[in-house]
């Protein structure tokens, strides 16, 4: 039974399908605008509607902002994703900055290390559908977000 | 046998640089309202002069060499003044590379019995020249880089107008990205203005910025707090349903900034707390 659970999550992962990938770096902050403008042209590709493009904008513009801030830049992947009959766009945000401590606080609304408003973690968590984070102390932090078209 | 090949290219110096002018002439023919043919000829000559002067036996085929710092270096000014002028990166590669087939040109007319040798120089005249042509599109990138840092400079000078609606009122339509250099800039003019004019209410339109996340929000705020400090009211104007949407669901607490869908109904609150009132003008009765 638990084995069978087990494949059984091992086929919803994977029913995501990747349809076109790209890959940018951010250094600096020059570099938010042009990547923004990538994830808009991807999400406008998949005919995603305009709330649901601002939201997801909003969300990638939050998470670059922080890894340039904390992760001292880093790469961010692009996918335009579908699974079963939707599709929506996937980023990935890696960098090798020092990781974050507590996620769990990290998380919490208001909570900032630096002399922000605090809202960047939470608040992508609920601009978008799907949210994922890795982090390890001196490794590096992985933020993977979905946000399909009808979300 | 090797000085052989530098003494034929000093030799004929005077023909490398004709050869090099004709093909220059063709491939420059609809671009010579950019520079004068003088100017090419003599930044030409003062390369050529350059190149041979340093030339040695040694050093042919090794374009990192000391002794060619001077034609880099005068190779590297070329490529920026052509790339600020508004050449294209193919137009001058087309220079130098001519330069070569030049050279080989010469070559070839006096080796064509030595084919072995002239084997042996072409080549290693081609590695000369392909590491001077990696110094030229560096440069020449730089050159432009330099161009576009200049007019971003001068974007975020002339995109943050301070407007004057009406007595005591000022608007300020944002436009593009708020970051933080931008913000400031917005809000010294802003400041600057209401000083000035001493008005009392100042709309900010964000109709023109593409997304508002936490930082743009933080930005905002700032501004409407300086405004306050300064004894003004600060309005935001031009939210877009999407953009309304989005701070929801961010969090962004702007309940204690007065915001307003459109720069139409800014104004309108504007004159309301001024107490000032906009009235069609009666039609005269008919007679």
């Amino acid at each position: 039974m638990t084995i069978h659970l087990a494949k059984m999550r091992m086929g919803m992962s994977q029913m995501i399908s990747v349809i076109t990938k790209q890959s940018m770096l951010i250094q600096q902050d020059q570099d938010v605008v042009p990547f923004r403008n990538r994830v808009k042209e991807c999400a406008v590709k998949l005919k995603m509607g305009l709330v649901n493009q601002t939201k997801l904008i909003t969300a990638a513009s939050e998470l670059v902002r922080n890894m340039l801030k904390y992760g001292r830049g880093g790469q961010v992947v692009i996918e335009a994703v579908s699974k079963r009959n939707q599709f929506g766009v996937r980023l990935i945000f890696i960098d090798k900055g020092p990781g974050i401590p507590d996620i769990a606080l990290a998380m919490k609304d208001g909570y900032s290390t630096g002399k922000s408003l605090g809202l960047g973690l939470p608040g992508t968590k609920r601009l978008v559908n799907e949210f994922d984070i890795e982090s390890a102390v001196g490794v590096g932090t992985k933020v993977s977000i979905i946000k399909w078209c009808n979300g | 046998m090797g000085s052989n090949i530098i003494e034929i290219l000093k030799n004929s110096q005077s023909t490398i640089l004709e050869n090099w002018s004709k093909t220059q002439a063709s491939a420059m023919s609809f671009n010579d309202d950019l520079i004068s043919s003088q100017e090419i000829q003599e930044q030409s000559e003062e390369l050529i002069t350059a190149f041979l002067r340093n030339l040695n036996e040694e050093n042919l085929g090794n374009g990192d060499a000391p002794e060619f710092d001077e034609v880099v270096e005068s190779l590297s000014d070329l490529s920026i003044s052509r790339a600020k002028l508004g050449f294209s990166p193919k137009e001058t590669s087309v220079f130098v590379n001519g330069m070569k087939n030049a050279i080989i040109d010469v070559l070839e007319a006096q080796l064509i019995s030595q084919p072995a040798q002239l084997y042996a120089a072409s080549k290693k005249l081609n590695y000369l020249f392909d590491s001077f042509s990696i110094v030229t599109f560096e440069t020449f990138i730089r050159g432009r880089e330099e161009v576009i840092i200049r007019q971003t400079d001068e974007i975020s000078e002339i995109s943050t107008p301070v407007i004057r609606v009406w007595e005591g009122i000022l608007a300020l339509p944002i436009i593009g990205t708020l970051d933080s250099a931008r913000t400031q800039v917005v809000m010294e003019n802003l400041l600057e203005a209401i000083v000035e004019t001493g008005s009392s209410i100042a709309i900010l339109d964000i109709s023109g910025v593409p997304a508002v996340d936490s930082l743009v929000a933080q930005h905002l705020m700032k501004t409407v707090a300086a405004t306050r400090l300064m004894g003004a009211e600060c309005v935001i104007s031009g939210i877009r349903p999407e953009i309304a949407q989005t701070i929801v669901h961010l969090g962004i607490d702007l309940s204690n900034i007065i915001t307003k869908a459109s720069l139409a109904h800014a104004l309108r609150f504007s004159f309301q707390s001024l107490k000032l009132e906009v009235r069609k003008q009666q039609t005269p009765a008919n007679r």
